[in-house]
């Protein structure tokens, strides 16, 4: 049995003025702490879907059932606060401070001081921002990506069992977009928030989402079921013109870092160590560098032989600078991608707080990636003998 | 000789010092009133589209009104002195205020309020802790442009007994011809000119006490 936290029962949107429903009669269910993506064209009525579940739409018929409770009919105000909310254009209050943009709703829920405080601090940790550096800043003085932090925090603040994301980084560049998306899954697998998360592109929804809902207009459910199952065995024609072409190099957004094998017999020398003994160490090596880190472990320059030949030299400005660093989260696409921007043969795979952890080459992910097409070629193969159904197996 | 002595003489020193007190009490208690009505007239033309148009044309229709008549017109009504004096002004002080209250609050970012909507924060909550605030610079300028023309306007009070500045400078008038009309107009006239500046200085100061860093 699957503990269902969101439950949607026939929900319907008729705008008033309108014959045709923005949103006809969805039903669908999501586990307790697993992410749903919808997902679909412009104007499918997704997001009108997702606001009908804290009530900014009030739905025209159906139930919304929230952790076994009808919510349908409760005060909207209470109903919110129990439901974090992150849009896409963010929508921090620019005259409060970072800290105080965070303190919104448990100060509507009468928290005291010092709890509001240790929260705070801790959820700017989370988001991987220093609180002693941002918590007394106003909005204005923070990045776009800060900013997407901030709202996520204050989102998660008074630790919300359900959480509402809007596009939350679609307006945001797409290198921090791919950093906040692998950030947001890492927080993720330690909250286990149940979420509902909206976009309107399906890479997106295959990297983030644990099952996917592809909508057709009136929010139609076309297919249910997890990204691999919407890869490999789309429903119908709709589903498979949204997917759209290279299905198979999509997958590479599903497999994970850690899910492959991280070489971590990368040679790596100390902050404090001397030219000569890192030279000893790369010599001993079939390398043909060696990664320096700093003092805290994050890595810093690859200095090659040459870089080490005289012992008086500056080694944190020797070498070529450590680039193509990703998480462990980060998907196979993030990191291949890291490789061709940085022109390096290898991603350094780092932790959230950017400690070194090992190293992902090249050779290893066209590996992977020439096994994902075996495993598709035989799909197919199978499908078309029969012995599987794609259909039967969605959402089982 | 001229303004110069006129302005050395104590009585007349004492004389405009009453009266630019008695011109900033009547200016003060004037906008007073009118950013009390001013705002919430303001906010509700905000929150009703049908209300809007018939708030902001009756305050803008009010100010086109000439001010000797309509300080004239009061005088049946409330008879005469500080009364008509102070209705007037703030009808005046009106139009400013509400306009940009009206065009603060609609300049907040719609992705603001609808966040505080999605956080649960009710109609009255989202209005004193999002949207007021972020309003307020714009409201203040209004008060402040409303504040000069209340000090302007505040002269001609003097015309139906009413306290302030004007007293001066009608004295002015009525004794044109003879050698201290010039210094009376000029006295009070002046004294008026201080007052402005004096009420702009100290609506720099509630500026930048009142609005908040993050959006100055």
């Amino acid at each position: 049995m699957t503990d269902v936290m969101i439950e949607l029962q026939e929900l319907t949107k008729v705008y008033p003025g309108t014959t045709s429903p923005a949103v006809d009669h969805i039903s669908l269910q999501v586990p307790r702490g697993e992410i749903l993506v919808l997902v679909g064209p412009s104007g499918c009525g997704k997001t009108t879907t997702m606001k009908m579940i804290n009530r900014l739409i009030e739905p025209t018929s159906g139930e919304i059932i929230l952790d076994g409770e009808n919510v349908t009919h409760m005060d909207p105000n209470q109903l919110r606060r129990r439901i974090g909310y992150v849009i896409q254009q963010i929508g921090l209050f620019p005259h409060l401070t970072i800290a105080d943009n965070i303190a919104t709703v448990p100060k509507l829920l009468g928290w005291d001081k010092d709890r509001i405080r240790a929260r705070i601090d801790e959820l700017l940790d989370t988001v991987g921002l220093d609180p002693d550096t941002y918590r007394d800043r106003y909005p204005k003085e923070l990045s776009g990506g800060q900013r997407q932090r901030v709202g996520v925090a204050r989102a998660m603040s008074a630790d919300p069992d359900v959480m509402l994301m809007d596009e939350p980084f679609g307006a945001i560049d797409p290198i921090t977009r791919t950093r906040l998306q692998n950030e947001f899954l890492r927080v993720q697998r330690d909250i286990q928030k149940t979420i509902v998360f909206v976009t309107h592109d399906i890479d997106e929804a295959i990297k983030m989402g644990d099952r996917i809902a592809i909508l057709n207009e009136g929010s139609r459910i076309a297919q249910f079921a997890t990204p691999e199952e919407i890869l490999t065995a789309p429903a119908n024609d709709f589903v498979s013109d949204f997917v759209g072409a290279g299905a198979s190099l999509k997958r590479l957004n599903l497999s994970r870092v850690r899910d492959i094998a991280i070489r971590t017999d990368a040679p790596t020398a100390t902050a404090d160590e001397p030219a000569g003994a890192i030279r000893e160490r790369l010599l001993g090596s079939d390398w043909t560098a060696v990664l320096r880190l700093d003092a805290d472990g994050r890595p810093q320059r690859w200095l090659r032989a040459p870089d080490l030949r005289r012992e008086d030299i500056d080694l944190s400005r020797a070498g070529l600078p450590a680039v193509a660093m990703v998480e462990p989260q980060a998907t196979l696409s993030d990191a291949l991608n890291e490789m061709l921007v940085g022109s390096a043969g290898v991603a350094i795979i780092v932790d959230g707080r950017g400690r070194y952890q090992g190293v992902v080459d090249i050779d290893t992910i066209i590996t992977s990636i020439k096994r994902m097409v075996d495993e598709n070629a035989d799909y197919y193969r199978l499908a078309k003998l029969g012995d599987i159904d794609g259909r039967e197996t969605v959402g089982a | 000789m001229g303004f110069l002595d006129y302005l050395s003489e104590p009585s007349n020193r004492s004389v405009l010092y009453e009266q630019a007190i008695e011109h900033v009490a009547l200016t003060a208690a004037a906008v007073a009133i009118a950013i009390v009505v001013g705002m919430v007239l303001g906010i509700v033309a905000h929150r009703n589209a049908v209300l809007r148009p018939p708030i902001v044309n009756t305050t803008a229709t009010l100010l086109t009104v000439p001010s000797l008549a309509l300080f004239a017109l009061l005088i049946p009504v409330v008879g005469i002195g500080f009364k008509p004096a102070l209705i007037a002004l703030a009808m005046y002080a009106l139009l400013p205020i509400v306009r940009n209250t009206v065009s603060g609050l609609g300049s907040v970012d719609p992705a603001v309020t609808e966040s505080a909507r999605g956080m649960g924060l009710n109609a009255r909550q989202r209005l004193l802790r999002i949207e007021l605030p972020n309003a307020w610079p714009v409201i203040l300028t209004g008060i402040r442009v409303a504040t000069q023309l209340t000090v302007g306007i505040a002269a001609i009070a003097a015309l139906v007994g009413g306290p302030g500045l004007g007293r001066e400078i009608f004295r002015g008038i009525r004794s044109i011809g003879s050698p201290f009309a010039l210094d009376s107009l000029l006295g009070g006239t002046l004294g008026i000119i201080v007052v402005a500046i004096l009420f702009d200085l100290l609506y720099t100061g509630i500026g930048r006490l009142t609005t908040s860093r993050g959006i100055r």
